[in-house]
Formats: C-alpha cells, structure tokens, sequence
C-alpha cells in the first residue's frame, strides 16, 4: 500500500517538477514539442528508476556501512554521471533505433537535478529498496506528464499573441505557474 | 590602466548584462525553490556563490592539466567538494536556515550556472579574472534571490526578513506566493517586467 502512496505522490501530488522546482532547465528547454518532450520524459524515467535503485544499494552496502554519510553528496553524482554513460553505451549497441531517439537526450540528463534531488529526497526521508524504486518511476512518470502538458499548451501558444516583453521565458514561467496551481487540487488526494 | 577597467568588467557582467538568472536562465531551480522568504534567498545565493568562487578558483588553477575528455566529471566532483564544505558549515552554524533549504543545498551541484561559469570562463582564463567573474555572477544571483524572496515574502506572509511589515488587520496574506505557484508567477513577472523596461529604453533611442 505504502508503495502505491510513494508512486502516487511523486508522480501526482507532489509533482516534481511543479512543487519541488526540480528538472526545471528540460523542462523550459526541451517542452517546445510533444513528441520530443515524451521520449525526454521516457529516457528521464529509465534512468530515475535505475538511478533510485543503484543509490540505495550504494547508501546502505557502503555509505551507511562504513559510516561516510557526509560523503553522500559527491558519490550521487559520480554514480548518476557514471550511470547515463553505461545507459548510452548500451543504448547504442543494443538498440540503434532507440539510440536515435533518446540518444541526444541522455548527456543532458546528467545535469538534470531531478536525478539527484530523487536520490536526496529517497536517503532523507529512509524509503525501503522497493519504496525507492516506485518513488523513482514515479517521478519519472510525474516528470513526463508535466513536460508533455507543457508541450501541449506551448505548440499551441504559437499560434497566439504573445505582448512582446512576455515572449519566450516569461510566458513559459506563468503558464507553469498556472500549472502548479491546477495540480494543487491534488493536496487534498493524499497525505504523505 | 587597460587591464584593470577589463578586470573591472569582468566583475560587472555577470550582475546584470549577463545576470545568471534573469538572462541566462541558469540556476532556475533554486531560484524558485528557497525564495519564499528572503532570508532563505540570501542564504541560498551566499552558499552558491561561495562554490563558485571557489571552483572557478581551483577550475582556472588546474586548467593546463586536466584533459579535454575528462574535464567535466573534473569539474563535478571539485563542485560538489565545496557544496558539501557549504553544506556542512550551514548544518554546524545555521542549522535552523539548513534544515528549510533541505535537500536544495547539495542541489547547488547540478546548479548549471557553476557548471557554466566553470567550463565557460574558468577553463579558459587566469585565476584572478576567473575568480571576479564568478564573484560577478554570485552578485547578480543573491540580488535576484533576494529580491524575488522579499517580494514572495511581504505578499505571502506580510513580513520581510522576518519583520512584519503589514499586520493581519489591514491586509490579508496572498498564500499563493508562498506556494510552489507563486514561485513561477513572480519569477515570470520579473522577467518580464525587466524585458519591459530593456525594450522600452532601447525604444527612446
């Protein structure tokens, strides 16, 4: 039940990109379309979920084991940077097709800090191993709805008359602030 | 005295022709997360501009030895080295402003106006330019984060910097501008409110 809760409230109530700013640069940057914005989201949750998983084995075996919490910070992002290499190169060799679609996205993942704000915000609040891994699909999903809702209204503001000091990032900020208030009907949903 | 006027742009640029926030659009998820109060603002610009001073420092140090393929897990772990000094000197003196900043403070790694500064500036140019240039840009970042925490806080609690400001009786708080939505309506609204004000004064000439 927890798990379904965690997976709930990463991807809908608590949405990452709309109530904790994270994955804010993809989001401003890349949701100028939909069907590029779906596989940013598809390649952004891949590496969530392994991200989420790889992380809280590495917290528990060696972090916790050896007592170097303080060097959580440093080891998060050598193992996120690490990991999108490995998911890259396997990409490539394994499936071509899917290496074209995704592959220019996987370097700016990196930098994505909802990667390592998941991986943060999975340690501080203790989840289990499977809790974590729902609370990085989950966030994945959350983070691909809102990008893909964001391309949605932006191929459609094109066609609209934007005053010209609001062109470009203004608009981009109030229409995601609207946003955010439209997914704080979900509060109510649930309490986690 | 040539190189010092050059010097003395460098230091300029970065707070307002190139500020990190407002032209660049870098450093966008902090300045929406911790500004919904100024003091969070100030902490949060301080922290970050004390890693990039830093970095940009060490990035320029050792530019003529790190290898082109290398050079941006370099620049990584040299950044999250000083986050985590950052980090840990926030939790030992000012445990009250580290426990609201959260997870945000180890964030300042994927902060990509660090990252920029680093591979845009530090990697290319002696220490001193490198280190007024990431001062520059550490300015322009804490005045919009305060001021975007200060206009989030008189609307949304009635205070600034903790002071009240307007009590209960007379006004009634706005709590949206707390709230995550706040964030992006306010930031979005100063932009614009600037691109405005470029416009209008590129218009009168």
């Amino acid at each position: 039940m927890k798990i379904l809760l965690v997976f709930i409230s990463a991807a809908i109530v608590n949405n990452f990109v709309l109530t904790y700013f994270l994955g804010i640069c993809p989001f401003l940057g890349v949701s100028k379309r939909i069907d590029t914005s779906v596989n940013m989201g598809l390649a952004t949750t891949f590496v969530m979920s392994l991200a989420a998983a790889i992380t809280w084995l590495i917290n528990h075996y060696i972090l916790i084991a050896f007592n170097l919490p303080f060097l959580q910070n440093v080891t998060y992002i050598i193992t996120i940077a690490s990991l999108v290499q490995l998911v890259e190169m396997f990409i490539r060799k394994s499936s071509p097709s899917l290496y074209r679609s995704l592959g220019i996205f996987l370097p700016l993942i990196t930098t994505n800090c909802a990667i390592l704000g998941l991986t943060l915000f999975a340690a501080l609040r203790e989840y289990s191993f499977i809790e974590s891994l729902s609370f990085g699909i989950g966030a994945g999903a959350g983070f691909t709805i809102a990008l893909v809702i964001m391309a949605g209204i932006r191929e459609e503001l094109e066609f609209a008359d934007v005053p010209a000091p609001l062109k470009g990032a203004p608009m981009t900020l109030l229409v995601a602030g609207m946003l955010a208030l439209a997914f704080m009907g979900f509060a109510g949903l649930l309490s986690v | 005295m040539t190189s010092q006027r050059t010097l003395f742009q460098e230091f300029k640029k970065g707070i307002w022709a190139e500020n990190p926030v407002i032209k660049m659009l870098l450093g966008m998820c902090p300045a929406l997360a911790v500004t919904n109060s100024a003091v969070n603002g100030l902490a949060m610009g301080l922290a970050s501009t004390f890693v990039v001073i830093c970095s940009s420092a060490i990035v320029s140090i050792i530019r003529r030895f790190v290898p082109g393929g290398v050079r941006i897990p370099t620049y990584i772990i040299i950044i999250a080295g000083f986050v985590t000094l950052a980090d840990l000197f926030l939790r030992a003196y000012f445990p009250v402003i580290s426990k609201a900043l959260g997870p945000y403070v180890p964030l300042i790694v994927v902060n990509c106006m660090i990252m920029g500064r680093a591979e845009f500036f530090a990697s290319k140019h002696p220490v001193v330019p490198s280190i007024l240039d990431a001062l520059g840009t550490g300015t322009g970042f804490v005045w919009v984060l305060v001021v975007l925490g200060s206009i989030r806080e008189i609307l949304g609690s009635g205070s600034i910097f903790g002071v009240t400001l307007l009590s209960e009786r007379i006004y009634t708080p706005w709590v949206v501008m707390i709230l995550p939505a706040g964030a992006f309506l306010s930031l979005g609204l100063l932009i614009a409110l600037i691109n405005y004000l470029t416009q209008r004064r590129q218009g009168a000439h």
